[in-house]
């Protein structure tokens, strides 16, 4: 390895929605994360840049950015894997506003899983007995395939239906709630189905597949998506949908 | 696009696909010796069967395009609300008339 | 072209999206040509003649490629849309701009 491929130029976004980005030179490891650059150039070369994480794992769902073009959960992606040329650039998430550098506010991605009532609502008490699911029954099979999600906003940084169309629900709260319409348990289904069925809901999708190419977790939320369409359909079709 | 939008712009597409499959098959079979208006209306006219299928065609075309274009303008134009409505509307209806009207050339 | 964008299905959608708006574009047209038939078979014979002309031919050969791309792609929605998922979409879409491609030098030959 030569002197000058031991450095990386990292170019890491810096302001609000103004700004501009910033390079640093950050020694390269072999075995390195890009939330390890950031926490790197946080620790030695500006403290007063902001970024958000929780777990270092991969279970949050907090440190998603964009890294080189592309959203990615930061905290398992290795640099090796990324880098091109000895060079990262690294900005927070699209599609939403920026609080600052690298963090975004994620607050209209979780109101719209307000929107599409992607929340369990519950139909039983603790005194009543836990009702029986069999694993292998359609749609607990067809829920499990989408559950796992950690809310990181991958998918919808990634979403170009989002980026369009800002009344868009985008893919997770979708996502969400195809577990939720395959949910026996559930008391929420006329309210959800209208919910999504509205503008906005999960009819825009153009299933450019972007989500399924880049969730970290290899949800396929295009396909829960597909799912809804056919559902929502049918009950506008029965007249179920009033 | 809501959910009504969404089963007009599927089925008319649905109802498209053989339509447009032999279209593309008349195509390629009429013009291996050039066109010609004689050999198109001695298909065409007083055919109840290509009466049927061209208005079919139109009625689908129609409703498909102005469903179509009206997603494209909602994503890639500033316009919203009404104005996306009445464009869509519009422009369905001024594929209608103009579709009746070469319909009716071509078969009565 | 932003990263996210560099994927098989991206880009058929977008040929998707841009091949039903020319041919949205050109249905008006191909209505008011029909239409000189009201008229009369001559006037629609002399606007035939006139698409003789070897640039007409490799403009219709590009709206052969439209229509057969645009029919292509919605097929593959239609069924990712109402069966069970499926995995071969990238292939399915690339297969089906090639046999867009081979359909409109189909035309194009027939009419050579």
């Amino acid at each position: 390895m030569s002197q000058s491929q031991q450095h990386l130029t990292v170019s890491v976004w810096r302001g609000k929605s103004e700004g501009a980005f910033q390079d640093y030179q950050v020694p390269h490891l072999e075995n390195q994360t890009v939330l390890d650059i950031v926490t790197w150039i946080q620790r030695y070369l500006d403290p007063t840049l902001s970024y958000r994480f929780a777990c270092r794992v991969g279970m949050c769902g907090s440190c998603a950015m964009t890294v080189n073009g592309t959203p990615r959960w930061t905290c398992r992606t290795h640099v090796s894997k990324v880098a091109r040329d000895g060079r990262l650039k690294i900005g927070p998430l699209s599609n939403l506003p920026v609080i600052k550098d690298l963090a975004a506010d994620m607050t209209a991605f979780f109101e719209k899983w307000q929107r599409a009532e992607a929340r369990f609502t519950p139909t039983k008490t603790r005194l009543d007995p836990i009702e029986q699911i069999p694993p292998s029954s359609p749609a607990r099979l067809a829920a499990s395939a989408a559950i796992e999600c950690i809310n990181c906003g991958v998918c919808y940084a990634a979403c170009d239906t989002v980026r369009w169309n800002a009344d868009y629900l985008g893919p997770a709260a979708l996502n969400r709630a195809w577990t939720l319409v395959n949910d026996v348990r559930d008391g929420g289904q006329d309210v959800r189905l209208r919910a999504i069925s509205a503008n906005g809901g999960c009819h825009n999708c153009h299933s450019h597949q972007s989500c399924q190419v880049l969730c970290p977790q290899n949800l396929n939320p295009t396909a829960s998506i597909a799912g809804l369409k056919r559902l929502t359909a049918a009950a506008f079709i029965r007249g179920g949908l009033k | 696009m809501d959910v009504r939008l969404y089963l007009a712009q599927r089925i008319s597409a649905a109802v498209m696909l053989p339509l447009v499959i032999l279209h593309i098959l008349i195509i390629l079979y009429a013009v291996s010796d050039g066109l010609n208006a004689v050999e198109i209306l001695e298909r065409t006219r007083g055919s109840l069967f290509w009466g049927v299928f061209y208005g079919l065609f139109v009625v689908s075309a129609a409703i498909h395009a102005a469903i179509g274009v009206r997603a494209i303008a909602r994503e890639w134009t500033p316009a919203t609300g009404r104005t996306l409505d009445y464009g869509a509307v519009l422009f369905g209806l001024l594929l209608l008339v103009l579709g009746a009207r070469a319909v009716s050339a071509v078969v009565l | 072209m932003q990263a996210h964008r560099r994927q098989t299905l991206w880009l058929a959608a977008l040929i998707h999206r841009l091949s039903g708006l020319l041919l949205a574009i050109f249905l008006p047209i191909h209505f008011l040509v029909l239409g000189l038939a009201i008229e009369s078979e001559a006037k629609l014979e002399n606007f035939l003649r006139w698409t003789e002309n070897p640039l007409v031919k490799f403009a219709e050969m590009g709206l052969v490629f439209l229509l057969t791309v645009h029919l292509l792609g919605g097929a593959r929605l239609l069924v990712l849309e109402n069966f069970p998922w499926r995995v071969w979409q990238k292939l399915f879409a690339t297969i089906a701009v090639g046999i867009s491609a081979l359909i409109a030098f189909g035309f194009l030959f027939r009419v050579m």
